[in-house]
């Protein structure tokens, strides 16, 4: 029963790692086509990939949309968490539930639904409608980590400030901001890698100027290739490095 | 104006753009679909309903229908799969694996899940192509003589699909298994269960709850994907997703694609109040 318990992890370690294990290795395969046999280490295709002009302008592009995006949501969210965390007002639960309600609606059905509205109007696809976008998929999941963050000794906090004459701004910026410090960080990293990582919206609404897993998806239409590989396992090095920094960081404190 | 009053005014106006964010850029382009789902196309030109035209085509026409099959039955297999797969892993790395290497065997375990979406299902197309790692192993292995064809089928879809569900359903099911008292477990065994009797009859139905939610999580994201079954599955038997983007890309069939938009969101909604009596959605 033991052993077999400890059987059952390894294979289901190697089940997970198989795919991205082999994305890591033969990206640095001397060769035309990324599959076996391995011809050896070389770092050529990473040169390709960071000379690319059109990978490294839509890496820049998904940088800017996810902090812009992300920094939107989270003030959204932020302001919208403490509104309905301090009084009840007439019908919070709709408006939470409205708040919430686009985390259970395919990313597909809100991109074609933004697209249809965007033409109608005559906004044209851009990094900006994407990034619209992805405040919409963020926003209520910055409101939920904020929402549930949120306790009485902080509505006491806040109250003793304004007592004491504070300004609703200040009272958010000194008091309430700093006291959700490790909820906001969570918040704000976890939406900026959702919209990092995001597909269909940022396909459907971007034209010219494109996301990064955009700019993947037109390069997989030439087959298989080692550049591929290259980027993808870079990106996925971005990712771990920002969970590593994350876990000594954040979850550290929020655990204490 | 009462303290009261003026606490509800200034929590309204913090409420009021996150509010006016989600009705400008979600319910009304939502409504909008709605309502553009109900006209239909003439030639390139949109004609405004209401007409049941394109839901009468959908539930008539074959190959809709069978997109509607084909989603149904792939999203329903690799829930199933991927939970049996996961509440053992989950399991084992909550109950088996010593204390201060859980968190590590934790993030192992669910370290891919971090990989760009695109990009894991681009490693699946290189490790299960005829000349991929697990065939060429296979093959070497002298298992099999030549590769077996599982790109571009339904199986290669699967396979993408679970990979990346059972890490969500792993980290579901192990925060629920931590919650839990030891003392359940140890209360069964001084009554006298066996080891397995009490992951069975204790365990397994109190973790119920966070399986019926990470399973209904994985329903919604599953149905409504549309990169795995298009760059694993190829263009053999498509799902719903694959055909509303078919409809955009080849005709610029706005109506059709909404229409089957709602059809795909009627499904959600349907396997929500399937499983609504055993899911915490609050507790996610």
């Amino acid at each position: 029963m033991r052993v077999l318990g400890w059987i059952y992890l390894a294979l289901a370690y190697g089940f997970i790692f198989l795919p991205v294990g082999a994305l890591v290795l033969f990206s640095f395969q001397d060769g035309r086509l990324p599959v076996p046999p391995f011809n050896g280490p070389t770092v050529k295709w990473y040169a390709d990939v960071l000379g690319d002009r059109d990978l490294m302008a839509a890496l820049v592009n998904s940088l800017m949309v996810a902090a812009a995006s992300s920094a939107v949501a989270l003030v959204l969210g932020f302001l919208a968490a403490q509104g309905l965390a301090r009084v009840a007002l007439p019908g919070s639960v709709v408006m939470r539930g409205l708040l919430i309600a686009p985390m259970t609606v395919s990313y597909l059905i809100i991109a074609l639904g933004l697209l249809s509205a965007f033409n109608h109007i005559g906004l044209r696809p851009s990094l900006m409608a994407a990034g619209i976008g992805h405040v919409v998929i963020n926003l209520p999941l910055c409101f939920a980590i904020l929402f549930a963050a949120m306790g009485a000794h902080q509505q006491n906090a806040e109250r003793a400030a304004r007592d004491l004459g504070a300004s609703e701004l200040r009272v958010l910026w000194h008091v309430s901001a700093p006291m959700l410090r490790p909820a906001l960080l969570a918040a704000f990293f976890l939406s900026f890698t959702f919209s990092w990582d995001e597909f269909i919206i940022a396909f459907l609404l971007t034209r010219f100027d494109v996301t990064l897993p955009v700019e993947i998806w037109s390069m997989l239409r030439s087959g298989l290739s080692p550049a591929t590989n290259a980027i993808g396992s870079l990106v996925f090095l971005v990712s771990v490095a920002l969970l590593v920094v994350l876990e000594f960081t954040v979850f550290r404190k929020v655990r204490k | 104006m009462s303290i009261e009053q003026a606490e509800r005014r200034r929590a309204s106006a913090l409420v009021a753009p996150a509010l006016l964010w989600t009705l400008a850029f979600f319910v009304l382009p939502f409504a909008g679909m709605v309502w553009l789902s109900l006209g239909h196309l003439e030639g390139r030109e949109v004609v405004a309903g209401p007409g049941p035209e394109n839901y009468v085509r959908i539930f008539t026409d074959p190959s809709f229908l069978k997109g509607i099959r084909v989603s149904l039955e792939i999203t329903l297999v690799v829930t199933v799969i991927s939970v049996v797969l996961a509440w053992p892993l989950a399991w084992i790395i909550a109950m088996r694996v010593p204390q201060r290497w859980q968190r590590l065997a934790l993030m192992l375990a669910v370290l891919p899940f971090w990989t760009s979406y695109v990009v894991r299902s681009y490693s699946w197309a290189l490790v299960l192509g005829a000349n991929g790692v697990v065939m060429q192993a296979l093959i070497g292995a002298g298992i099999i003589d030549e590769p077996v064809q599982i790109m571009a089928t339904r199986t290669a879809t699967v396979i993408g699909f679970v990979h990346f569900f059972v890490m969500l359903l792993t980290l579901t099911i192990y925060s629920n298994l931590v919650q839990l008292s030891p003392n359940y477990a140890r209360a069964a065994a001084d009554l006298g269960a066996s080891g397995w009797q009490v992951i069975r009859l204790v365990i397994l139905p109190l973790t119920l709850p966070g399986v019926m939610t990470g399973a209904f999580l994985t329903f919604v994201l599953c149905i409504g994907d549309y990169i795995t079954p298009q760059i694993l599955g190829g263009n053999n038997e498509l799902t719903l997703p694959q055909l509303i983007m078919l409809q955009l890309g080849r005709r610029g069939d706005f109506p059709m694609a909404s229409a089957l938009s709602v059809v795909l969101m009627a499904l959600v909604t349907l396997a929500y109040a399937a499983s609504a009596r055993w899911l915490k959605m609050d507790r996610v």
